[in-house]
């Protein structure tokens, strides 16, 4: 490869086309992909928190379903970003071949990285903002602070996009999203303080889920749901930042090497 | 087809000097120069695995040669690919419609990768439909079309930024004869219109109605070109006969060396090159079980007798 294929990639103003087109996609189907992003993480966070919650102490000093609050915004976020950026993304390059079509026009590989990254950093947002919504509306957290977590939730959702499509400019077929979810996303998922906090944990192993995207996330979230500030706000935005610029350039690299050769 | 006529021989829509391009060890293109004048129909003949498509792909400026050197419309590939692009116009080996879309929704999406403004394109949607005889259908969905009419989207949806040179990867591979014929026409109209056309294919009959020039590529190279009918008298006797059925091999035998100036066999069928056909024709009479088939020369011909007729796999 050419120092030019290792450079970072800057997007340009023809990325809008790109969100635009998956934009209409997603105005046509919105329906059905509501239900799987929005409803799921919501029936973990009333049936856990009302049900499993009842029986439980207050966890961290609130009732569990206000703990848990945090962690399915989280959750929402992670699984929003990941389905649309491993299963729909990969459709787009691989079986449908949408993205070569765009490789025909004045558009670049590097905008239409940049424009998937972003677009299911959008739905990220999307899923864990509706879950925050039904939170402050059922009165299980209202505090000014929460108007805080969309600014969060944007980052952490673009962290999980770019992660997410490295691992489809490295798959072959469908199949390889398994090994993402099963040795990526679920353990991450139960093992950074969503469902009961990182202090549970043997510390070796609760430091090593901080140096993975969602657990700063959290640890950012779950204060400003509480009505407080996070203590390491600086750490952790730095560690989502950083995972996102990493990620992204990384996905686009592969990218490059996978589709112009 | 005649040239069209060059007055003042404006610059080349394309020039091509000594692409290079390797993939590990295993050289691709090897020395592939061709040109391509405003207002042609070039065909880029080859069996599989010559080079076409790769060859398509290094001018759009999507991968990286090693030697040689590009000018498509005017610039630099890959340096100024992008701003090339803007004025070419692509038909895929593969339809890649979008089938989340209508037709309408297809080349407004399409049109916006252009940087195009939507009134732009929205006012050119009805000459499209229409030119790819699709006006009925504007508002179907992708898998409902045939693959006659997703090739003519296709094509139309490469037209949407009215390019000045449209570049086809084998625009009829998989459709049925009148699907083919109406995109002839269609690609006639083009060239019509002044448009410039590259295309790729392995349909002897596509090249020999549509191609003002042809170069036949092979092992990354060019190994001929010119105008369809001047290469065939070039390379191939102009009289063919093709012999098959029972009793082949026994008229062979008694024949042999005496009748074709050539003499190819394929399969089951003895193809008999000769610049006078009526000997051939002669011996054939009163051999029952024998058929044949007498006809003139034609590019499937030259091919053959440029590339040979060894199966070629793609490695």
């Amino acid at each position: 490869m050419s120092a030019a294929d290792w450079r970072w990639p800057w997007p340009g103003r023809l990325c809008l086309a790109v969100l635009r087109r998956n934009f209409l996609v997603w105005r046509k189907t919105a329906w059905s992909t509501v239900l799987g992003d929005v409803l799921d993480p919501l029936i973990v966070l009333l049936a856990l928190g009302y049900g499993l919650g009842g029986m439980l102490p207050a966890v961290d000093g609130v009732p569990y379903i206000t703990f848990l609050a945090a962690g399915s915004i989280c959750m929402g976020a992670l699984y929003g970003a990941t389905f649309e950026a491993t299963y729909n993304a990969f459709s787009r390059l691989q079986i449908q071949r949408t993205w070569d079509a765009m490789l025909n026009t004045p558009l670049s590989l590097d905008d239409v990285v940049w424009a998937e990254i972003l677009w299911a950093g959008a739905k990220a947002l999307k899923s864990g903002l509706a879950i925050l919504a039904v939170a402050a509306a059922l009165g299980i957290a209202r505090h000014p602070s929460m108007l805080w977590i969309p600014p969060v939730l944007a980052l952490a959702g673009l962290c999980f996009a770019a992660l997410a499509m490295v691992v489809s400019a490295l798959a072959r077929s469908y199949d390889f999203f398994m090994y993402y979810f099963t040795l990526g996303i679920t353990p991450m998922v139960f093992l950074s303080g969503i469902f009961f906090p990182v202090s549970q944990l043997p510390p070796l192993l609760a430091g090593a889920m901080q140096v993975l995207p969602l657990a700063p996330a959290v640890n950012l979230i779950r204060p400003l749901i509480l009505g407080q500030w996070p203590p390491h706000l600086w750490l952790d935005l730095a560690r989502l930042a950083a995972t996102a610029v990493l990620a992204i350039w990384l996905a686009t690299v592969l990218m490059r090497r996978r589709l112009l050769r | 087809m005649p040239l069209p006529p060059s007055p003042g021989a404006p610059p080349p829509a394309l020039q091509v000097v000594e692409l290079a391009k390797r993939y590990g060890r295993r050289a691709i293109l090897d020395g592939l120069s061709f040109e391509v004048r405003r207002g042609e129909c070039y065909g880029l003949l080859g069996p599989n695995g010559a080079g076409k498509t790769t060859t398509l792909r290094a001018l759009l400026g999507l991968i990286p040669y090693e030697g040689g050197k590009i000018r498509m419309l005017g610039r630099d590939i890959p340096a100024q690919a992008r701003s090339a692009r803007a004025r070419v116009g692509v038909v895929p080996q593969a339809d890649n419609l979008d089938p989340d879309f209508t037709i309408e929704e297809n080349l407004l999406v399409f049109g916006r990768y252009f940087g195009m403004p939507d009134a732009q394109i929205r006012a050119r949607i009805p000459e499209l439909l229409e030119f790819a005889a699709l006006t009925a259908h504007a508002r179907s969905r992708i898998n409902e079309l045939s693959g006659g009419m997703k090739r003519r989207l296709t094509l139309a949806r490469a037209l949407v930024n009215n390019p000045d040179l449209i570049v086809m990867d084998e625009p009829t591979t998989g459709l049925d004869p009148q699907a083919r014929h109406l995109i002839w026409e269609r690609l006639k109209a083009l060239l019509g219109e002044g448009k410039t056309l590259l295309l790729t294919t392995h349909f002897m009959d596509e090249a020999e109605r549509l191609c003002h020039r042809l170069g036949v590529l092979d092992r990354g190279h060019l190994i001929a070109e010119g105008e369809p009918r001047e290469l065939i008298a070039r390379h191939v006797e102009p009289q063919v006969v093709e012999v098959y059925g029972e009793g082949l091999a026994d008229w062979l035998r008694s024949q042999r060396d005496r009748l074709a100036a050539r003499l190819e066999t394929s399969g089951e069928t003895v193809f008999c090159y000769a610049w006078q056909a009526d000997p051939v024709l002669r011996s054939l009479q009163g051999r029952d079980g024998l058929r044949y088939l007498h006809r003139p020369a034609n590019l499937e011909d030259l091919f053959l007798r440029l590339t040979g007729r060894g199966m070629r796999e793609e490695t």
